[in-house]
């Protein structure tokens, strides 16, 4: 019994090292002067300056479409979560499943599915609201679904009825009952498209102009051709951004989960 | 206005979007994969050109490789953090689920980090052990994300067995990997097959990763983009597209039938 304990907590040891281990290297590679002969050649933020000076904009790009991607993601996902919500059935299953397509196919099959019937629309294809349709495609799911899963649980229909007594109109009703009750799936599943938006890579890659690079795809274009401090300077600001994020998010999915069990 | 009709305009902006931006372009997708010289024969072009059903079976051989190792792994971990209580478990927790964020590119550089020319494995061993863009290294970037996405399915279900399953079991008297073997999995079971229909399907469709780590190695997201980019083999890009969706989207649909979680398939 002891014995299989030491040894279920090896592996996971182990697996948090694989996890691990490279990511301390990157941050570490960041902020050495030279890598190649070690943490000895000193401590030096001009890797991490350099990144900034090279690409503060795709850094901006993201965030942008990020906050961009947040802002239609909430005025699509919460109104359909709402009407979803209200008559549950075989219909709004269909519905949500077919939304659900995109965490299904890989982003690359969309990104293809996209350029072949938008790609000669010039002025949209080389506008950053291409990349945005791309994000939202992906993002959409989590937040309706996260909005779904608050009114799910709460009795929708009774506080919605009472509100009519009172002499609210369906539009009263839901500016006023619905959306205060559904903060928190906003907040959980908010959280969620601005990290997946940010880290977005598979769709981008194909959606991006020389023009428009957004920090995944500045990522990758550092891994290619620049040196490895670079690289891992420009990740470090890039674990900086998400990983607040993830943690938000994840506080944020296990407070509604708990709100509404 | 009536709250029919009010349903129905919360509906609306869900419905313009999907219709343009999904239903659209997939119909599209589907049409332009017949639109090349062979027409719908380039399905049949598929299984007729040996690249293609190589670079098929070795990303079918590399996933179920990864989704093997993620449920062993994934598997063990969760089971141990869900029954002991220790300090420092919940920051075992956060580390194992922390790539969940990370796009498939940085999990290559990642690999790179360990495993590339300048990477800790070959700073620490005699000689020159470079293996980032080998199958191996594919295998490790793979298994990276999909540890964390394995996990957190198999807890959320470890959470829900009743504990009184295995204390019956033990109090008639059998030992621990019984216990393991004829409680735990069986009611695991719908768990770690919705788990690795997930790792599968997300190996089968990583293309950040690949794209860093796979620069000899035919998978099929990379021939699909080079098959589009330098071939610019537009009928056949789409048609290798909708194979792969098709796998992926029936792995998933079996996966969450038997789960019911939200799950992605990034990387």
């Amino acid at each position: 019994m002891r014995i299989a304990k030491a040894l279920q907590l090896t592996l996971t040891l182990l697996a948090c090292a694989f996890l691990l281990v490279p990511t301390i290297q990157s941050v570490l590679a960041g902020v050495t002067a030279n890598y190649f002969r070690g943490l000895s050649s000193g401590l030096t933020l001009k890797w991490v300056a350099e990144v900034w000076s090279l690409y503060s904009g795709s850094i901006f790009l993201s965030i942008g479409l990020a906050l961009a991607c947040l802002v239609v993601t909430t005025l699509i996902g919460v109104p359909a979560a709402y009407a979803l919500a209200r008559r549950p059935g075989r219909g709004s299953r269909v519905i949500e499943e077919f939304v659900s397509l995109p965490l299904a196919i890989p982003g690359l099959a969309l990104a293809l599915a996209l350029l072949q019937l938008y790609g000669s629309l010039q002025g949209f294809r080389a506008h950053w609201s291409f990349i945005l349709v791309g994000h939202v495609l992906y993002t959409l799911p989590f937040m309706l679904r996260a909005v779904l899963a608050v009114l799910a649980a709460i009795d929708l229909r009774s506080l919605e009825e009472s509100a009519a007594t009172l002499g609210a109109g369906p539009w009263r009703r839901f500016i006023d009952v619905v959306v205060p009750n559904a903060l928190p799936g906003v907040l959980a599943g908010g959280l969620t498209v601005v990290t997946l938006s940010i880290g977005e890579f598979n769709l981008t890659w194909m959606l991006h102009t020389p023009f428009l690079k957004t920090l995944p795809v500045g990522l990758a274009d550092s891994y290619a051709s620049m040196r490895l401090e670079i690289a891992s300077a420009y990740t470090l600001v890039f674990f900086v951004m998400i990983v607040p994020l993830l943690m938000a998010m994840q506080w944020a999915s296990s407070r509604a989960q708990r709100m509404f069990r | 206005m009536s709250i029919r009709f009010f349903s129905l305009a919360c509906l609306l902006p869900l419905a313009s979007f999907t219709l343009a931006f999904l239903a659209l372009p997939l119909t599209r997708l589907v049409l332009g994969a017949a639109s090349g010289d062979d027409g719908w024969g380039v399905y049949w072009q598929i299984l007729q050109t040996p690249r293609y059903i190589s670079a098929l079976l070795q990303t079918i051989w590399i996933s179920a490789t990864v989704t093997v190792a993620a449920l062993a792994i994934s598997t063990t971990a969760a089971l141990f953090l869900q029954r002991n209580r220790f300090p420092g478990r919940s920051l075992l927790l956060s580390v194992l689920t922390l790539p969940l964020a990370f796009p498939g590119v940085v999990v290559g550089f990642m690999i790179i980090l360990l495993a590339g020319r300048q990477g800790l494995v070959n700073q620490l061993t005699p000689g020159h052990t470079v293996f980032a863009y080998s199958s191996f290294g594919l295998f490790l970037g793979y298994l990276y994300f999909s540890i964390p996405r394995v996990l957190l399915t198999v807890m959320a279900a470890a959470e829900k067995i009743d504990p009184a399953l295995e204390e019956a079991a033990r109090t008639l008297g059998a030992p621990a990997w019984r216990v393991t073997w004829d409680v735990l999995l069986p009611a695991l079971r719908p768990a770690l097959i919705a788990a690795g229909a997930i790792a599968f399907a997300t190996a089968m469709g990583a293309f950040g990763t690949a794209f860093t780590l796979a620069t000899d190695i035919d998978v099929l997201p990379m021939v699909i983009y080079t098959e589009f980019t330098l071939s610019a083999n537009f009928a056949m890009a789409s048609a290798l597209s909708v194979v792969l969706g098709l796998v992926t989207w029936g792995l998933l649909l079996t996966a969450r039938s038997l789960s019911g979680g939200t799950i992605a398939a990034g990387g």
